[in-house]
This record gives C-alpha cells, structure tokens and sequence, in this order.
C-alpha cells in the first residue's frame, strides 16, 4: 500500500466500519492483544511509578534483547519457556549490575542504569548481527514489535478446541496472573510502596516485594515486547499509571482507571493506525500521549487549568485587602 | 541585615577565585589544541560514503594498517566521524553526570526520533540539515516537557522522563512507518537511525559533526565557570545572578545537537550510552571538572575509534553497539582499577587498613605489658604476649614477625630472622614504642572524652575506644585533650602518655 500523502483522508467507513465489518476477527484478535499488553502492564506499572522505577522498566526492556536472543541461540527455537527463562535472567542481570555499580562506586543509580541497559542491548544488537543467518529474532521487530501479525500467529489450542492465537492466550493467561498477584499481595505492595518503613516494622520484606516486582515486570515485559517493541513497552506500563494519578488519590482507584484507559488507548490506537496506515503500537502510544495531555489540562483536582485558577483566585484573594483599603 | 552583606561578599569572593583559577586552568590549552586538531582533519578530509567492509578481503594486520593508515576516504570519514561523536558526547555527557541527570540522555536520544521523520519529511531525502532542524526541536521540546510535566504535577522525574521518552518515540515510530509506506519511503534509509552505521556518514554530516563539536567547545570554554556554578550549586549560580534557566537550556540545547548528529553513527538507543559512559567512567577517576570533560573526551573518542575499527574489521557489525561496548570496557576498566575510587584500590586500601589496626593492638599489648611492669622492662618473649593478648603462640609469633618487618621491634638475641623459640626474646624500636604510645592515648583520651564530655558509664567506654583509637589523627586528640583540659588519668586510673613522652 503505497501511496503519496503522508496523512490520509479521514474516511469514517474505512477507519470505523471496515475494521469492525469485513476483518473482524483480524481486528478483534488485535484490539484483545492491544488491550491485554497494555492493561497488564498499566496495572503494573501503577506500582512501578509509585516506587520511581520507572527507568528501571526502561532498563529491563532493553536488556531483555541479549537474554532472548542468547536463549534462542541455545535452544533454537521460539517457544515461550526459554524464551522467558532468558528474559528472567536477563532481567535479573540488570537489577543485579546496576545495585553492583551503585554500591562499589560513586556512581549514581541514574547513571548506572544507563550504562547497564545500553551495554546488554549493545550486546543483544552484536549477538543478533553475528548470527544474524542462525537467529530468526529481527532486530527491527524487537525495537517496534507488530500487533498486526497477531491474527497470523500459530493458533494454540486447549484440547481439541481453538482458542485464539497463541500470544493472546499467553498474554491472557500473564494479564489473569497479574491481577490473581494484585489481589493477593495488594495490601503489602501498598504498605511497601508508601512506607518502607512501616512495612519492615510489620515484617513485611519491602525488598523482597520490590524484587519480586521486578521480576514480574521483567515477565511482563518479554510478553509483551513481541506485539509493541522494546521501547513502546515502557509507554505501556508509564502511560495508563500516570495518566490514573492525576485522577486519583487511591491506588486501587487508579488501578481501575489505567484499566479503563488501556481499553482506551488499544481501541482507539487500532483505528488511529488503520487510518494513518501506520504501526498499531506507536497509534496505542500516541493516543496514550494526547490522553495524558487532555488530562494533565483538565483533571479536576490536579490539572493546569485548575492550577491555573487557583493561582488567580489566590492572587485576587490576596490583592483584596489591598483594594479595600485604597 | 550585616550577615547577609556578608554572605553575599563571601559568594563574590568564591566567584572571583573560581574565575582566578578558570584562567590558569589546565583546560584552555587542552581543549584549543584538540579543537584545532580537528578543524584540521576536518578540512583534509573530503570523504564520501561507503560500506567500509567491501574495501579489502586481507590479512587482519593489513587491515589494521589500512584503518589507522586513513588512506581510504570512506574509512577516514569512518573514523572522523566516530572521533568527533566520542569527543562531543564525551564532554557534555560529563555535565549530566555530575548533575545525575543522566538518563536526560537516554530521553533526548529517544526524543528526537519524530523530529527525524518531520526533517526527512520536509524535503524528502535524507537532507542533514532539515533532519538536524527537526530533531532539535523534538529534542528541547522534550527535555521541556519533562520539566514542566515535573513542575506541575506530582509525577516524579522518572517517570516524567519514561513518558516523554516513550510518547515522542510512539510518534516517531508512527511517522517512521507512514513514511516506509509511502511511495519515496523505501529509499528513506530511516532505519540507519535505530542502530547506526559510521560508515553512512555523508561529508554533509562530518561537516554537521565538526561545527556542532566546535560550537560546544567554544561555548563551554567560554562558559565553563557559569556550567560548573549550575551543575554543582545551582543555588549559588542564583545567588550571584547567573541566568540559571537559560544556561540550562543552552546545555540542553548543545547535548540536542550532540545526540542528533551522532544518531546515523551509533543509533537512537546507544546514543545514550555515549553521553554516560565515558563521563561516568572519568567521573570514576578524578574529582576535578576539567580533568573530568579532558578525560571523558579522550574515552568517548578512544571509544569511537574502536568501535569504527571493529566495525571495520568485520564486514557486518553495525558500529553503533560496537563502540558502546568499547566505551562500557573502558568504564569497566576504571571502575576496578581506578587509582582513587576502583574496586582494586578499596580493596588494598582495606587489607592494608586491617593490617595496620592488628599492627597497633600488638603494639598496645606490648605497651600494657611493660606498664604492667612499672614500665622497667624493655624486653619481653613471645609466650608473655601471647598471655597477654590471650591467644595461642603461632598467632602471636607471626603478630611480632609482621613488627619486626615494619620496622617497628627488634629481635634481641638475634637480628637475623632465624629459628624463633616461645623463649626467644624481642624489643621495640623507637618508633613502635612511640606508636604504642600513640595508640594508648588515643584509645584512654577517648574513653575519658566519653565519660566527661559525653556522660557515659565508665564500663561501657572501652569497646568504643577501641575502635576508635586507630582511626581518630592528632588534630582531633589534641582537641580532645585541650577540652579535658590536658587530664593526667584515664576513667580506670591510669595514666595518659603524654603528648611531649611521645615525641621525644
């Protein structure tokens, strides 16, 4: 599909109906994969936000690509298991160099980071070079991901019966994971996240709570890297929390909220990317980033334009004695 | 009212010293001879683009000749190329080092992706100058935005940065598939800007890398003072009237152009690397700020010709992920063996912190014994000490051989280090008695420091003291004893050695 014009005509049948009428077990496949990476990584990534490891997120992305690549290079195939075995320990690599830096050097953990993830995915991109007639892992695919070929996906199969392609199904099955550990371990991630202290005194390990959030995050990352690319990743995890914490005061509010929005984005980011014939991904992140825009403006509570008032009305409240008097 | 005249004189004078000091810095010299080192290449080299590999199918060491020879155009521009990117990202990587924003970097290099696909976008082609455009203003507009995101709502920087990052990049990625999927988009070669090729670089780019290398040299040596105020003590740059936003702006704007022409080099992602590793790893060696921009400068640029020469040497390795690594080796290097701050170096330091402490509790011990004595003997045998230090003859022997080997006790039978008997006898030197005498003092002044001054129990001052008594130096326990007012005896009644028995 080649064509002149950067930004098409807007065309509410193609963009709307189409998807929805001749494709549309193709687009709901998608939307379903759309929805399930960026809803499990929103509710993730609320807590990830909330103890600042933000970048760490970032980090781990990156680094999973030698960990996935070393572990195809082993076992040649691309099966789930050694694939996450490799991402596991990849990931546990990053945390563990980084604390290694921090602690016998002057060096700062900002700067650690940084040289930790930009090392292992130099190696991850030097790895897949060299092999690059062995290795069936595409150095570009990494880096955007593809939620348009999940429809062509091996189909998995529960008995006889198909279910749906298999990385939705692994996705799902990581996305009822996430919320069986949410509610599980809800009240020591909140305990740990605003008061390591407190947590220590009611003998709930805030390290133990923040290294196993670390691993799972590492498990979500590698599920979801495939359909939206290493960097799109963190938009996933950052955007749905950030965007839930400007609405809210409660965690579990804002985890309802990045729910909502990750619907949001995956519907809306399909057919932005139908429209502009673009990668579905990068249409999910943009919206995510104009949703953000629309509520740091207008939230109720926290929002420019209410930041913005208050700051006049303070001024106007404070100038009149003033007025008064004169 | 007169404190505050005061402070503010006082800031003027740091200033004035810090501008003293700026003018007979080692840096000018450096920096103008490195800056006019590459105008020259810059000018000799006229260099076209090629894919370096296909130039020779020869022996290993024909090749390194044929790199470090130059001879090739497209190997110079190569190695130019990777040299001014080490050199640039080098240097201003080193001020968001020192100011722990270092994944800033990380953000811009991410940041300037849509500004790419605007700039390609413009005239379509892969025109340096409106890609260059395009992906500054991606680039400041982010580190903007980041700012502003941190200062109006409760996000934390990271995350701020975390979206920034992702939300330009999902732009840009949009973008960058609109245009592969237009008709003029297959010969875009946008994809050189995820991993990076040295041996892409156009002579339009080398020349786009050599001003923007020398705009920031100029701009920080003329500037250097105003930086070093913002990156350690923004506070004081305010203080003294300093333009601190601008400033801050201006180094983004010159880490903007630094990332946008090393991206076809090394790539969006790894462009990061180059702004923190070589910094980080200088950072790692010396505490001076302009030994730190003259080092990280030398490693990005070391960096850079390695990665080119690796990249060089084997036909398809991208080069960006090469002189990462190469950077990361370096940093790996000073990190462990770095005179001041290397992990080498803790370790000696401790092995050597550890002998010495057991030094002086033999010396200790030594000296109770001979106080025990009404301080009438001189010499004492080896099975005496080990009594007194309680423990087994074997430890105490080697304790004695270590005195003897620093100097600081002498066999008294025989001065050779023969056969060594429980019986065989030994005796301090000058020097270990006076050492002795140190460690005594130290350890009684501190007990009675407790007790007096810090309202301790007697019994519960001398675990503290002794751990203390090997760390504290001389300014502190004359401090001590002139608080105490010179005291005689310590909380349990003995006496003090004093400080003129120690020296004479």
């Amino acid at each position: 599909m080649q064509r002149e014009k950067l930004i098409p005509e807007f065309d509410w049948h193609t963009v709307f109906v189409q998807p929805w009428s001749e494709y549309a077990s193709n687009s709901l496949w998608i939307v379903l994969m759309g929805f399930l990476v960026s809803g499990t990584c929103g509710l993730v990534g609320c807590l990830v936000i909330l103890r600042r490891m933000a970048l760490v997120g970032d980090a781990i992305s990156h680094s999973l690509l030698p960990g996935i690549t070393l572990a195809f290079l082993l076992t040649h195939s691309r099966d789930t298991l050694p694939m996450m075995i490799g991402a596991i320990a990849a990931g546990a690599l990053t945390v563990a160099l980084i604390e290694a830096i921090r602690f016998s050097s002057r060096i700062k953990a900002d700067a650690a980071i940084g040289i930790v993830f930009s090392s292992l995915f130099a190696v991850g991109v030097i790895l897949i070079s060299v092999f690059a007639d062995k290795v069936d892992l595409d150095a570009e695919c990494v880096l955007y991901g593809e939620l348009g070929f999940i429809p062509l996906q091996e189909v998995a199969y529960f008995g006889d019966q198909a279910i749906g392609p298999e990385p939705v199904v692994r996705m799902a099955v990581i996305a009822v994971i996430a919320i069986v550990l949410l509610i599980a371990f809800y009240k020591e991630m909140l305990v740990t996240s605003f008061d390591a202290g407190l947590a220590a005194s009611l003998g709930i390990s805030p390290a133990r709570y923040q290294y196993g959030l670390t691993l799972f995050l590492s498990i979500v990352i590698v599920s979801s890297f495939e359909s939206v690319g290493v960097v799109l990743v963190i938009a996933m995890i950052i955007f749905p929390g950030a965007t839930a914490l400007l609405l809210t005061d409660r965690l579990s509010t804002a985890l309802w909220i990045s729910t909502a929005f990750s619907t949001f984005y995956a519907i809306f980011g399909f057919h932005l990317a139908t429209w502009l014939n673009a990668s579905i991904a990068g249409g999910m992140t943009v919206i995510a980033g104009v949703l953000f825009g629309f509520v740091w403006m207008a939230s109720p509570n926290q929002g420019l334009i209410v930041q913005y008032r208050r700051r006049q009305s303070n001024n106007n409240e404070n100038l009149e004695p003033f007025n008064q008097g004169l | 009212m007169r404190a505050f005249w005061k402070q503010d004189f006082q800031a003027k004078a740091t200033f004035s010293r810090m501008n003293r000091r700026e003018k007979t810095s080692v840096l000018v010299p450096h920096l103008r001879l490195l800056a006019s080192l590459f105008l020259l290449l810059m000018i000799s080299s006229v260099a076209h683009a090629a894919k370096i590999g296909e130039i020779a199918e020869t022996s290993w060491a024909e090749q390194a000749l044929d790199f470090f020879a130059l001879k090739h155009p497209a190997i110079r521009a190569a190695a130019l190329g990777a040299l001014l990117i080490g050199f640039c990202c080098g240097t201003l990587g080193s001020f968001l080092v020192v100011r722990k924003l270092a994944l800033l970097g990380d953000t811009l290099s991410h940041a300037v992706l849509p500004g790419v696909a605007l700039g390609f976008l413009w005239n379509a082609s892969k025109d340096p100058w409106a890609i260059f455009i395009g992906a500054t203003g991606a680039g400041i507009m982010g580190v903007a935005l980041v700012g502003w995101i941190k200062q109006t709502t409760r996000l934390k920087e990271d995350s701020a940065m975390g979206m920034v990052l992702a939300g330009f990049y999902g732009l840009g990625v949009c973008l960058t598939s609109m245009i592969q999927n237009m008709v003029m988009g297959n010969k875009s070669g946008l994809d050189k800007f995820f991993f990076g090729q040295a041996a892409a670089l156009s002579s339009g780019d080398l020349w786009l890398l050599g001003i923007t290398s020398s705009i920031s040299i100029v701009l920080i040596l003329l500037l250097y003072k105003e930086f070093l105020a913002i990156s350690f003590d923004i506070g004081f740059a305010k203080a003294i009237g300093m333009p601190v936003r601008a400033l801050h702006y201006l180094l983004m704007a010159l880490l903007t152009f630094a990332v946008v022409v090393s991206l076809q080099a090394v790539g969006v992602v790894l462009v990061s690397a180059l702004l923190i590793t070589p910094a980080a790893a200088a950072y790692l060696l010396t505490d001076r700020m302009h030994w730190m921009l003259v080092l990280a400068a030398v490693f990005g640029m070391v960096s850079g010709i390695l990665g080119a020469f690796i990249s060089y040497l084997s036909n398809n390795l991208p080069t960006g992920p090469l002189i990462v690594l190469g950077s990361t080796s370096i940093f790996a290097l000073a990190l462990v063996f770095g005179p001041r701050y290397g992990l080498l170096t803790k370790i000696l330091r401790r092995k050597r912190q550890r002998k010495r402490i057991a030094l002086e509790n033999t010396l200790k011990s030594v000296f109770h014994l001979s106080e025990n004595s009404g301080f009438t003997r001189k010499e004492f045998d080896i099975s005496e000490l080990a009594k007194e230090r309680n423990q087994d003859l074997a430890s105490t022997e080697k304790e004695i051989r270590a005195l003897v080997a620093a100097h600081l006790a002498r066999h008294v039978d025989s001065e050779g280090d023969t056969e060594w008997s429980d019986k065989a006898r030994f005796q301090l030197k000058k020097s270990g008695w006076h050492r002795a005498c140190e460690i005594v003092r130290n350890h009684r002044l501190w007990e009675l420091y407790l007790t007096n001054a810090a309202q301790y129990q007697s019994d519960h001052v001398h675990d503290d003291a002794e751990e203390i008594e090997h760390l504290i130096g001389e300014d502190i326990v004359q401090r001590i004893e002139e608080r105490l007012k010179n005291p005689i005896q310590d909380p349990h009644g003995k006496l003090i050695p004093r400080r003129d028995q120690i020296t004479a």
